[in-house]
């Protein structure tokens, strides 16, 4: 019997958690017109002054995602709690930071995707001009995503188990995403606004640091997590 | 040179928060010989079970199996041990077929989806092969892992309580597997209510009581 | 103060608790000396700091709350540091008495927390005109001061030993990585902002006493942190013990 190699491993993880999504469309459904309802009710709570809503976009956008992702990090350790699927993982054997990259970059996706079905909404709501740097604009949706799964998954393993893990989850990840969210709405706003004094790539450096940070420091700690010495 | 024990308990203890599950537990499974663990509920047959499965190590204390220490060869144990147990480890949103073939993808089986087919028709399953484990029934979940324990072809396999939840005719079926793979050589370590089933496919007897090892 | 005043400090605190932890015969008077000290040095504080330091050009008497709001910002994060090496050792080499450590100084590190970002608030009011402000170092002891609620809160809901060590060190290490990034995210977001003040931009006597409350908040937190420490040790002895070789009873 042939070893498997990480990154085919992480794949295989990555693999199932799209199919176990695709076999629950309704939980996505379901995830999606909560991120819309959350972007509805921030723009009641600012009344129908278009410009501060155009100006306040970027922020609105990326604290529905936040909001979004406690849900869909949540859920994506309730999957595996059931049956105790996840030592049945690490006994098949899979290497735990495999089970780690796979679920992340699942997680990832999933935001990612998430967005992108909000963005024609944001310019319903809000009026934002999409057109002006549209690729930036993707590259910052996903490294964001990313930003947000990585501690995310983390932190989602440990409070899966403890008690009182619905609040658990959003008390520890979103201190340590505050640079997280001062970055991706800023990026935003300059993908989607004029970007005078060439603020965007610094912006993209602090998104791409956070990453690969808590990538490689999730990597590192997970194993850790799952495994019960 | 003898082959190593097939399991070796030396002085093992394990902490469930304040409780002690298992207590200064000390045995030996020669090779080539099946064991028996009996106990009542809540007497540490699980967690040990789990222990010797790399799921969980001990407080203090060591497991080896064939000779090697569970916590430091854990990656290369998972190959040869497996666990059937309460929990199923099955994705319940996935179908059987999908859980199988996942299954022989991380063990690194060629043919995944052809090893998973010719596994759900040996357990009697391939009518069902494409439903989600969410609507299967406590016997035919059984069923699935029993195929992934098959799959795996271990040296060494756990059973924790494997006459659960089935029928007689199941029953017949999981007494005919546990001496069929005896018979291929495997190890079989089985916890069991049903002592006169037990004792009939195995040749060694562990009794726990509290967690401890008592002579029956 | 120079740049390498912290890593003194944290040497010093850190040589401090390995001698109590390590070293029996101290155990006993080590600590009330400490204590004894920094009651003393703390009276002294209030006269230089009240009374013997000029007030400051700007702020005037109300930037007096400096000497002992900075020091107390300046524990809370040697505390979180301590932490934080507690929690990479005891995921490199389990030890009931990092554990215990790093328990104790993240209980302590969030008192001096709350205690300097409440100082910093009032501080903030008569001299910026707000209770709150787009300031590095206060959005970053804030955002660290809430992981570390967090992380409190997580030692407090999981029961098993292991599990709750195992889990706020992962924790601990994941909050610890975001203070340089949020300390620099927050600047770039606000680079308007006063550079950070340095003892060259401040008086010689400022920097004095400035120094003096440091220390004498040391002693304080090296009290603290060894008499919680062994409070955990006491919490933790009845569970880790191993259970005898025979039951305690035979069952009938």
């Amino acid at each position: 019997m042939k070893r498997l190699s990480l990154a085919r491993a992480a794949w295989l993880v990555l693999q199932k958690d799209w199919q176990i999504e695709w076999r629950t469309r309704a939980r996505m459904t379901a995830l999606i017109f909560f991120s819309l309802s959350t972007l509805l009710l921030f723009s009641f709570a600012m009344g129908p002054d278009i410009n501060a809503l155009r100006a306040h976009a970027p922020g609105y956008l990326w604290l529905a995602l936040l909001f979004a992702s406690t849900l869909s990090l949540g859920e994506s350790f309730r999957v595996e709690a059931e049956n105790q699927a996840l030592t049945g993982l690490v006994l098949a054997p899979v290497d735990p930071r495999a089970i780690f990259l796979g679920k992340v970059f699942g997680n990832a996706s999933l935001l990612f995707g998430l967005s992108l079905v909000l963005l024609p909404v944001t310019v319903a709501l809000y009026d934002v001009d999409l057109s002006r740097a549209p690729l930036q604009l993707l590259v910052v949706l996903f490294l964001g995503s990313l930003g947000i799964s990585a501690p995310g998954i983390v932190y989602s393993a440990i409070s899966a188990n403890a008690r009182a893990r619905d609040v658990m989850l959003p008390l520890l990840l979103f201190p340590i995403l505050v640079p997280l969210l001062l970055a991706a709405v800023s990026a935003t706003r300059f993908t989607l606004m004029p970007d005078a004094q060439e603020q965007l790539p610094s912006w993209l450096k602090l998104l791409t640091a956070f990453d690969l940070i808590y990538l490689s420091v999730g990597f590192l700690v997970f194993p850790k997590v799952v495994e019960e010495d | 040179m003898s082959s190593p024990a097939a399991l070796e308990i030396d002085d093992v203890s394990k902490r469930f928060g304040t409780r002690w599950a298992v207590a200064r537990l000390t045995y030996t499974l020669p090779a080539g010989r099946s064991l028996l663990l009996t106990g009542h509920n809540g007497s540490g047959k699980t967690t040990l079970l789990r222990m010797i499965a790399t799921a969980t190590f001990p407080t203090a204390g060591k497991i080896s199996v064939f000779g090697r220490e569970t916590k430091a060869h854990r990656s290369a144990l998972r190959h040869e041990v497996a666990l059937i147990s309460h929990a199923s480890h099955l994705y319940e949103d996935l179908s059987a077929a999908a859980n199988l073939t996942l299954l022989a993808e991380f063990l690194g089986i060629d043919d995944a989806k052809q090893t998973a087919r010719a596994l759900l028709e040996r357990v009697g399953l391939t009518a069902r092969a494409t439903s989600p484990v969410r609507q299967f029934s406590a016997g035919m979940r059984k069923r699935l892992s029993i195929a992934r324990l098959l799959m795996k072809a271990p040296k060494l396999a756990l059973f924790d309580e494997p006459f659960g939840e089935l029928d007689p005719a199941g029953i017949e079926q999981m007494e005919a597997l546990l001496r069929e793979l005896q018979a291929g050589g495997t190890t079989i370590v089985l916890a069991t209510h049903l002592v006169e089933q037990g004792l009939s496919l195995t040749q060694e007897r562990l009794h726990l009581v509290d967690g401890r090892l008592v002579t029956p | 103060m120079p740049s390498w005043a912290p890593l003194v400090m944290l040497a010093v605190v850190v040589a401090m608790i390995v001698t109590h932890v390590a070293v029996p015969a101290v155990r006993g008077w080590m600590w009330k000396v400490s204590a004894g000290l920094g009651v003393v040095m703390l009276v002294a504080l209030l006269y230089f700091g009240l009374f013997w330091a000029p007030p400051e050009a700007f702020m005037s008497d109300v930037g007096r709350i400096l000497y002992v709001h900075v020091p107390h910002v300046w524990m809370c994060l040697l505390a979180f540091t301590l932490n934080v090496g507690c929690a990479v050792a005891y995921l490199m080499k389990k030890s009931w008495r990092t554990d215990a450590i790093a328990e104790a100084s993240a209980e302590v590190g969030v008192y001096f927390g709350a205690c300097g970002v409440l100082m910093g608030s009032i501080w903030a009011r008569p001299t910026w005109g707000v209770w709150w402000d787009w300031d590095p170092r206060l959005i970053s002891t804030t955002v660290m001061l809430l992981a570390y609620v967090g992380y409190l809160a997580l030692r407090s809901f999981t029961d098993d030993p292991e599990r709750r060590a195992t889990w706020s060190a992962a924790s601990a290490i994941l909050s610890y990585v975001s203070l340089p990034i949020v300390w620099f995210s927050v600047r770039w977001w606000n680079s308007l902002h006063q550079v950070q003040s340095s003892p060259s931009t401040v008086d010689k006597p400022m920097t004095a006493v400035l120094r003096w409350g440091a220390t004498t908040f040391l002693c304080f937190l090296f009290v603290f942190i060894v008499k919680r420490y062994e409070l955990a040790r006491a919490r933790q002895s009845g569970a880790l013990e191993l259970p005898p070789v025979q039951a305690p009873q035979v069952t009938a």
